[in-house]
């Protein structure tokens, strides 16, 4: 609209400038300069869509607009010539014109590459701010929710709870305990850092864990770590088992009474590091669908992010037993 | 001698209340409980006059206990969740301890509880009992106790619900179980997108509704998956239709 607008209001000036020149009649000059604008228009137009799709360098702008500018012209020339034949004097002016009329025209393209130029860049700055603060906010919640799942409160709450206990009756066992959950906060935040650590690493920060749940549960907790002689330097990504093993002892321990064991055992399978945790689970009262709690759909995110593979992890229900099994590919 | 319970599935929490308990030698702790099925057997056999309890346990827990008590006595939860406190209080708990807590905030519960009784003698107690348990979040699962045998029941299992007397009857595909609650206990607490209050005895799925049927003039009656069929009160009609979009 504001495009069409503004050859309008040149065409009603040409036509004063062209009939104040004495030279031409009022229907002359009115079609002199419908002729001129709408072509100018189109070639307008021609530059606007191809500054769209892509952005050519300075020295190639200003040849493409000479160019255009030529070819408006010589096309002026030419469709004003077959259609105002019969004008006296009107062929003597146009050729004493054409000068004037190549800088005009290429003033016009000019003007409105530089429009439309800065005009595209504009929003592409914008689109790109936008994305830009997108996709820092997502990185930041990421970032919260990944820090809000490794701090745990209600463990760390519980243990609290539990040292707060034993202060009392066994000040030993809960220094113990303090030191415990200290060397597994500790442990939290280093390996944030950390892309890849050792099996024997990883399974001593969840030992850690293991033992605070252990005194949390007393008898009802039990554990069982079984592991192949290879598989201690093998490596896996760092914090990975953490959340599996949790929602072991989650379902363990939520959706049954009395003893529970929880059973890894760690083996090497075609040149890949084998994982497998057995925890008992109760199908009629487990809640929809164990496998898609949180904790399972995180690590799945993570090693698709890692390996871009989905079938590293995978889950099974047998009878009153729940396994979660996980093969993490070596390095060659 | 005020009788207590304890309920917590930590044991080192138990005795922690224990201790803080040690204070007061008028309290008496009748049996210590490991989970809500203890807890209901222990809470029908002792009455007790008080019980602390966790509501994060294995299998039910602690709100779900507390429904299937009949006369629940004094409540004070101890968790490690903050996010529980509202419904706490809507279930009438005297205070919601979070977890780890200090001698000093453990106090100020029990004068809670030694005020609230004083004043008002057991009248607290009974009015808890015809109050009911709101669950604010959508609940996907129902406690029912048969005998001395509890049952989970998953929402997605019921068929339909009747009013019987004070009482009411959860129909599954196998079985029927009674719960001690009121209809509208079940209205409020089930997910009003999925469960309609058709009547006033009767409440269904919508994923067990086959068909509605016109039964005299202006009457009608829901046909169920099951071949069961259900009548429609004239606005459990109307609410029917507006949950179905027609």
């Amino acid at each position: 609209m504001i495009y069409l607008g503004w050859w309008i209001v040149w065409i009603v000036l040409q036509t004063f400038v062209l009939f104040n020149t004495g030279i031409l009649s009022w229907y002359a000059a009115i079609n002199d300069a419908i002729i001129t604008n709408v072509i100018l228009a189109a070639g307008g137009y021609v530059m606007i869509s191809s500054i769209r799709f892509y952005h050519p360098r300075q020295i190639l702008r200003l040849a493409w607009s000479i160019g255009l500018a030529l070819g408006c012209v010589f096309l002026i020339r030419w469709i004003a010539l077959q259609l105002l034949a019969n004008e006296i004097g009107y062929e003597e002016f146009l050729e004493k014109s054409m000068i004037i009329r190549a800088l005009f025209s290429w003033l016009m393209i000019s003007i409105i590459t530089i429009l439309s130029w800065m005009w595209f860049y504009m929003r592409e700055q914008q689109e790109l701010e936008s994305r830009k603060t997108n996709t820092e906010k997502l990185a930041r919640e990421a970032e919260l929710s990944k820090l809000r799942q490794q701090l745990q409160p209600h463990f760390l709450f519980n243990s609290l709870n539990s040292i707060s206990a034993l202060v009392g009756t066994k000040p030993e066992e809960a220094r113990k305990m303090i030191q415990e959950l200290s060397d597994f906060l500790r442990g939290t935040i280093k390996k944030d850092d950390q892309q890849f650590v050792k099996l024997e690493e990883e399974l001593k920060h969840l030992q850690l864990c293991l033992e605070i749940e252990k005194v949390r549960f007393g008898y009802r907790l039990k554990t069982q770590i079984n592991q192949e002689e290879q598989t201690h330097k093998m490596l896996l990504p760092s914090l990975l088992l953490q959340p599996l093993v949790e929602n072991a002892i989650k379902f363990g321990l939520y959706d049954t009474i009395g003893e529970i064991t929880i059973r890894l055992d760690a083996r090497v399978v075609d040149y890949h590091l084998y994982i497998r945790i057995e925890n008992p689970f109760d199908p009629e009262t487990s809640q929809p669908q164990p496998g898609t709690g949180f904790g399972l759909n995180s690590v799945q995110r993570r090693l698709y992010l890692l390996y871009g593979r989905n079938d590293l992890l995978s889950t099974q229900q047998q009878d009153t037993v729940f396994t979660t099994e996980l093969k993490i590919p070596q390095p060659v | 001698m005020i009788k207590v319970i304890l309920i917590d599935d930590e044991p080192l929490a138990r005795s922690l209340v224990t201790e803080y308990l040690q204070a007061y030698p008028q309290f008496e702790i009748v049996q210590s409980c490991n989970d809500g099925f203890e807890g209901v057997k222990a809470i029908t056999q002792h009455k007790p006059d008080l019980i602390f309890l966790d509501i994060q346990m294995p299998k039910i827990n602690g709100f779900e206990m507390l429904e299937l008590i009949e006369q629940p006595p004094s409540v004070i939860f101890t968790t490690a969740f903050d996010e529980y406190a509202i419904k706490a209080f809507e279930a009438h708990a005297i205070d919601y301890l979070l977890k780890p807590f200090g001698k000093e905030r453990f106090d100020k519960a029990l004068q809670k509880w030694l005020q609230q009784n004083s004043q008002a003698g057991k009248q607290t107690n009974a009015a808890l009992v015809n109050e009911e348990i709101r669950n604010p979040e959508e609940r996907n699962r129902i406690v029912v106790k048969e005998g001395s045998h509890i049952k989970i029941i998953p929402v997605h299992d019921i068929l339909y619900i009747e009013a019987y007397d004070d009482y009411v009857k959860i129909f599954t595909q196998k079985e029927m179980f009674l719960k001690k609650k009121t209809m509208s206990f079940f209205e409020q607490s089930l997910n009003p997108s999925q469960f309609v209050r058709v009547h006033r005895s009767y409440i269904i799925p919508l994923a067990q509704l086959t068909k509605i049927e016109p039964l005299e003039k202006d009457t009608h009656i829901a046909l169920l998956k099951n071949g069961a069929k259900i009548p429609l009160s004239k606005t459990g009609y109307l609410k029917l239709k507006t949950v179905l979009g027609i």
